[in-house]
């Protein structure tokens, strides 16, 4: 399949934004700026950017709880997520959602979800939504290999398949929930292997590659919109960093080690595709570089952005409660 | 207007909807055959695509019900009310929070139209008033029409509502039948179902009924009572209630949901709180008892509130 240089150079540019992203977050969690918990999406980037070049700014995604990568993948604004992640007003949710609920409505994402699994019913159901209405659109939902053990996943698949809505389960199986290996919570080898059972294809991917990604989802995309019905696609991946930041009580040898962890940090999406881009002539290491520092440049403008909106005001707590208002009780 | 039975009423409420607005849809387990009585012919008329009828999915379809609704669509969903359980991450983490959660950016107007079929010998598992559990999580609008013109108008307001909305329908009112008085009736207004003087008895869902003939049996005997139907808990239509307290000075609260913690305590405390000091006795709820439901008759009729325990309440507000 050909991908275009422009798609290519792109997809390092946003994978590169959300590393750079995720970095600079975890460097300020540790220097106490914000409040509460983050999962940092390191090592997974490929998944959510080969997954959102493949789709139009009018198809939907949602997410779940270490989703900082889905908005920035789609292209949604990276000051207003970092604003977000400081509660600050200029955020995503005005403040109101913070980390986990990362959500840019308007670059087409239904939301991210603290419970896992939980946006999977949501996903199908704006695939319903296409269907009923002779509308377009696509449905995508990231969900990780955790979330392939809960009912909502299932039922959501079930749904999907026996109506043929235009939807695509992502399952980003980065190997762990929390500690718990995928090996020893889900009982098939691969989690796209549940797709026989909700007669669908179920196509497992490196999930390291994001030209693979793409190539997957651009195919999952044709079926959608031809009224062929769902898909499920599995992005191997690798969580390099812990769970969530904050939580000091694990440790890394205690469930992985760091001999796994280093086999995987040999391969970084960030690294193998740079090094496609290089060979192929598309970019020189200088201009892969400057991606890099670009990123850099733009997260630091994001961090200052944050620091410098405002927390809500007490008047804003009653607001976004309702579409139509009703008194306060 | 026609007196219609309260399945009809619904039924009435839904086609006209599905008529006006290409966007609604419903979906629910056998809703095309209507095996609860309240979306006959719907399939007729709007056929596959706008009449669904469900996998045993339900938190996979009351999520699917929301995806929907946040890209533009108009979702009813069917259901009974001890279903809800098993979809409750969906009705809690994502309907009622959603728009909050994301600073207004989600909109999400769809309807669950729960069944309570309580009081008929159904037992632990299909007998379930869970109103007051909603009612705590923000969120979520609650309506509980008592009569035909409630069923149908509550339902067109919660269609055209931009909110989530449930409407908990007492399916002791399914068979029931009333004029139509109203077409659409607004959230947050309360119904002065009869007027009194000497005590005010709230009434929710088929308890607006029993309230009712309380009041009028014990008329018989010189006591007036003013008899409310709330319509909706949220927005709960407080001035009214204590606007009515203010003239009677006594209240009794009629809720078929188990007692603790109850619609019926969130008005007393209400009533507590902003009419202390028109009260003449304390309160009284006449709620269910805080005990699941038994299946023998003879221990199932304990539980509800009954004409003998409102009128009891009711004389000894006056003592």
């Amino acid at each position: 399949m050909e991908i275009t240089k422009e798609i290519q150079k792109l997809m390092l540019e946003r994978m590169w934004t959300i590393r750079t992203f995720e970095e600079k977050v975890m460097e300020v969690h540790e220097a106490g700026e914000f409040v509460g918990a983050a999962h940092p999406y390191i090592g997974e980037e490929a998944v959510a950017v080969g997954v959102c070049l493949a789709l139009k700014d009018t198809d939907y995604i949602a997410g779940n709880h270490r989703s900082h990568g889905h908005p920035l993948a789609k292209g949604g604004s990276i000051k207003k997520a970092m604003a977000e992640i400081y509660g600050r007003v200029d955020g995503y949710c005005n403040g109101k959602g913070g980390s986990m609920h990362l959500a840019d409505f308007s670059v087409g994402i239904l939301g991210e979800s603290g419970i896992v699994a939980s946006s999977v019913p949501v996903a199908t159901g704006a695939g319903l939504a296409s269907k009923i209405g002779k509308k377009d659109f696509v449905s995508v939902v990231f969900f990780g290999d955790g979330a392939s053990n809960q009912g909502a996943c299932h039922e959501s698949m079930n749904l999907a398949s026996i109506w043929k809505l235009p939807v695509i389960f992502v399952c980003e199986n980065n190997q762990f929930a929390i500690t718990t290996s995928y090996q020893n919570s889900v009982a098939v080898d691969n989690v796209s292997d549940r797709a026989q059972a909700y007669n669908m294809p179920g196509i497992l991917v490196d999930g390291q590659n994001v030209e693979a990604m793409y190539e997957a989802t651009t195919e999952a995309v044709k079926r959608a919109r031809n009224g062929e019905g769902p898909t499920l696609i599995e992005g191997l991946t690798y969580r390099f960093e812990e769970h969530s930041l904050g939580l000091g009580r694990v440790r890394r040898g205690e469930y992985r080690t760091e001999e796994e962890i280093n086999k995987w940090r040999d391969r970084d999406p960030i690294l193998i595709h740079s090094k496609k881009l290089i060979d192929r002539g598309i970019l020189s290491e200088e201009e892969c570089k400057e991606i890099e520092s670009n990123s850099y440049s733009e997260t630091d403008e994001a961090v200052e952005f944050a620091r410098n909106s405002s927390f809500p005001e007490p008047s804003d707590l009653y607001e976004d409660m309702w579409a139509n208002p009703i008194p306060k009780p | 207007m026609a007196e219609k039975i309260f399945a009809e009423a619904i039924n009435e409420a839904i086609a006209e909807e599905m008529r006006r607005d290409s966007s609604v849809f419903i979906m629910g387990e056998d809703i095309r055959l209507s095996v609860y009585g309240a979306t006959a012919n719907l399939y007729k008329e709007f056929g596959e695509e706008r009449v669904l009828d469900t996998p045993l999915s339900e938190n996979g379809f009351f999520g699917a019900a929301i995806g929907a609704s946040l890209v533009g669509m108009r979702p009813i969903v069917e259901t009974v009310t001890s279903f809800m359980w098993v979809a409750m991450d969906q009705l809690i983490s994502q309907a009622a929070k959603m728009r909050y959660m994301f600073g207004g950016q989600a909109t999400l107007p769809v309807v669950y139209r729960a069944s309570m079929m309580y009081g008929s010998g159904s037992a632990a598992h299909h007998s379930d008033r869970p109103y007051p559990m909603f009612m705590n999580m923000p969120g979520i609008k609650i309506a509980v029409p008592a009569n035909s013109t409630d069923a149908k108008g509550l339902l067109k307001t919660a269609v055209r509502d931009d909110d989530p909305v449930i409407i908990f329908e007492d399916a002791n009112l399914y068979g029931t039948r009333s004029e139509i008085l109203e077409d659409e009736i607004p959230f947050g207004k309360a119904e002065i179902v009869k007027s009194g003087t000497d005590c005010t008895i709230v009434g929710i869902a088929a308890s607006v009924n029993l309230s009712l003939d309380v009041a009028n049996n014990l008329e018989k005997e010189g006591i007036s009572c003013e008899v409310i139907n709330p319509r909706t808990l949220v927005p709960l239509d407080k001035e009214t209630i204590l606007k009515s307290v203010e003239k009677t000075g006594r209240l009794v609260i009629v809720d078929p949901a188990h007692k603790v913690c109850s619609a019926a305590s969130e008005i007393s405390s209400i009533v507590a709180e902003e009419g202390f000091w028109d009260l003449q006795s304390p309160i009284i709820k006449v709620a269910s008892e805080q005990v699941h439901i038994p299946y023998a008759p003879s221990l199932e009729k304990l539980v509800y509130p009954n004409i003998e325990k409102v009128s009891k309440a009711v004389k000894k507000t006056l003592e």
